[in-house]
């Protein structure tokens, strides 16, 4: 589904990724994991096309990236994503931050739009705050939401840039229940976070990235059991106290 | 002080005329509300053109947005007013020069509107380009994730709000281009700074027309700032706290 081949990404002289490559397949749930700093997001937005690359290919459901006849917006219609600070629309009720790029993109009637809109959103548990605005909600309503907005554009992916870590604690588990929820109906997902037990509970494979590069790329099982590297040891026992 | 009060001057008939200066004045706020209104309405769909391309990431474009704002805004209003009115016209080709100097209706009223529009365009332009860049990252992100194209977010997610948020700088515009209207005296258009002056002179009776004239002139500025606190009111996002996250 989603296969990252050899990239590379400089800004000016400071190079910010170094050769990553590795692969989603259909259905799976990938974790990325590693310092603040080492890339992470840079990676993920890389598939998307949010961030543009120098060298190497993202390759997504068989569409390059690279290749400059892809229609970008059209694929980045396909491939929902989730962001730390939520991004909804503000200046839009929650019914329109689900039905908007239905209409405009997808070309969907809006009372088609609102069924699917409404219907998610249900699903998320929100059904009563349909008719508010963002700066109405908690953050953890508000990420619900996000994660809404991109269902309801029926993606065949969906990446996930730290969507838990600009929450309260106590609205952390209501926004990783749908994640797991979404993972165990069979989503392709790419999430990085620092939820350990999240990754425990679905992931196929946690990647552990450092200094720009995958330095780890594991099944579950053996990343937990043992991670090869130093860092990623270290690192796993800082995040693994508390 | 020996100064001869006489607030009946508006009734009297205006020198080589046939109506009265109270009628004259009232003729003269018309013009002073037609040329800004319509300065205001260029000023803005050129002020959000132009703010908008100077955050386009693209380096030809931004040089024509940098350019035409520090253009406009580098040059004082009187010497614009007196460029657009002796000079420009006599930069066109000859035929053009010719309708614009003699056939071009309402010729003053024309020329002071596009003066002033352009002028008020390049201090949009810079207000909208602020309000633009004020809102986070994430959200032109969010929008092209979901399939928008760069001008779908510009149009969708990022001017909304950007106007939303400049709504208080663009009420200091309309009332300041209700004021810097009065520059439109100097090529001869007929609006309040230009009647007072004149009636100033045929009456001697300064005091009652400048109190009137100011009078008029702050009724303008207060019926803009009331309208655009309207707006406000209108536009207005429930829950949404400027600059919070
Ligand atoms: N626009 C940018 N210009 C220059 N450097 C950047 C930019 N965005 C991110 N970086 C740098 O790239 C590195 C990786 O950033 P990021 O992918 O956000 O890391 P992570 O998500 O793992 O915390 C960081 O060192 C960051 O400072
Ligand atoms: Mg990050």
């Amino acid at each position: 589904m989603i296969e990252i081949k050899n990239v590379s990404k400089w800004y000016g002289q400071f190079q910010v990724l170094t050769e990553c490559t590795t692969q989603v397949a259909k259905g799976e749930v990938i974790v990325v994991c590693g310092p603040s700093g080492s890339g992470k997001s840079t990676l993920i937005k890389c598939v998307n096309a949010l961030e543009p690359f120098q060298q190497g290919d993202v390759v997504v459901d068989g569409i390059s990236l690279s290749d400059p006849k892809t229609d970008l917006p059209k694929l980045r219609s396909r491939v929902g994503m989730v962001f730390q600070n939520f991004e909804l629309f503000p200046h839009m009720s929650i019914t329109e931050n689900l039905t908007i790029a239905q209409v405009k993109v997808l070309g969907r009637s809006s009372d088609e739009a609102r069924d699917v809109g409404l219907k998610l959103l249900d699903r998320v548990g929100l059904t009563a705050q349909a008719a508010k605005f963002p700066g109405q909600l908690s953050g953890g309503q508000q990420q619900r939401v996000a994660i809404a907005r991109a269902l309801s554009m029926n993606p065949i992916c969906m990446l996930f840039d730290e969507p838990t870590s600009a929450l309260d604690p106590e609205m952390v588990n209501e926004v990783l229940d749908v994640m797991v929820q979404l993972a165990k109906e069979g989503m392709t997902m790419m999430c990085v976070t620092h939820e350990m037990g999240f990754a425990r509970k679905v992931a196929s494979r946690v990647i552990f990235m450092d200094h720009g590069r995958i330095v780890e790329d594991d099944s579950k099982e053996a990343f937990f059991g043992s991670p090869r590297s130093e860092r990623a040891q270290l690192f796993l026992s800082k995040i693994l106290q508390h | 002080m020996n100064y001869h009060w006489n607030w009946g001057i508006f009734f009297d008939q205006v020198q080589n005329g046939d109506e009265t200066y109270l009628a004259w004045l009232i003729s003269a706020l018309g013009w002073t509300v037609a040329v800004s209104i319509t300065a205001w309405i260029m000023a803005l769909v050129l002020g959000a053109i132009i703010g908008t391309l100077r955050t386009v990431p693209h380096r030809g474009i931004s040089f024509f947005a940098n350019a035409w704002v520090e253009l406009f805004r580098n040059i004082p209003l009187l010497v614009q007013m007196f460029l657009w009115f002796f000079v420009v016209p006599e930069l066109l080709p000859k035929d053009l020069a010719l309708w614009v100097k003699q056939d071009m209706p309402a010729k003053e009223f024309v020329t002071a509107a596009i003066c002033l529009g352009l002028f008020t365009s390049s201090r949009i332009a810079e207000q909208t380009r602020a309000g633009i860049q004020s809102l986070p990252r994430g959200q032109t992100n969010a929008g092209l994730a979901m399939g928008f194209t760069r001008a779908q977010v510009y149009r969708y997610v990022l001017l909304p709000m950007a106007f939303r948020i400049i709504v208080p700088p663009l009420t200091s515009e309309l009332m300041n281009i209700f004021k810097n209207s009065s520059v439109a005296f100097a090529i001869g258009v007929l609006e309040l700074t230009f009647v007072s002056r004149q009636m100033q002179e045929d009456t001697s009776q300064g005091i009652e027309v400048y109190a009137a004239v100011t009078l008029l002139y702050f009724i303008c500025a207060f019926a803009a700032n009331r309208g655009m606190a309207l707006v406000e009111k209108r536009v207005q996002v429930p829950g949404y706290i400027a600059g919070a996250h």
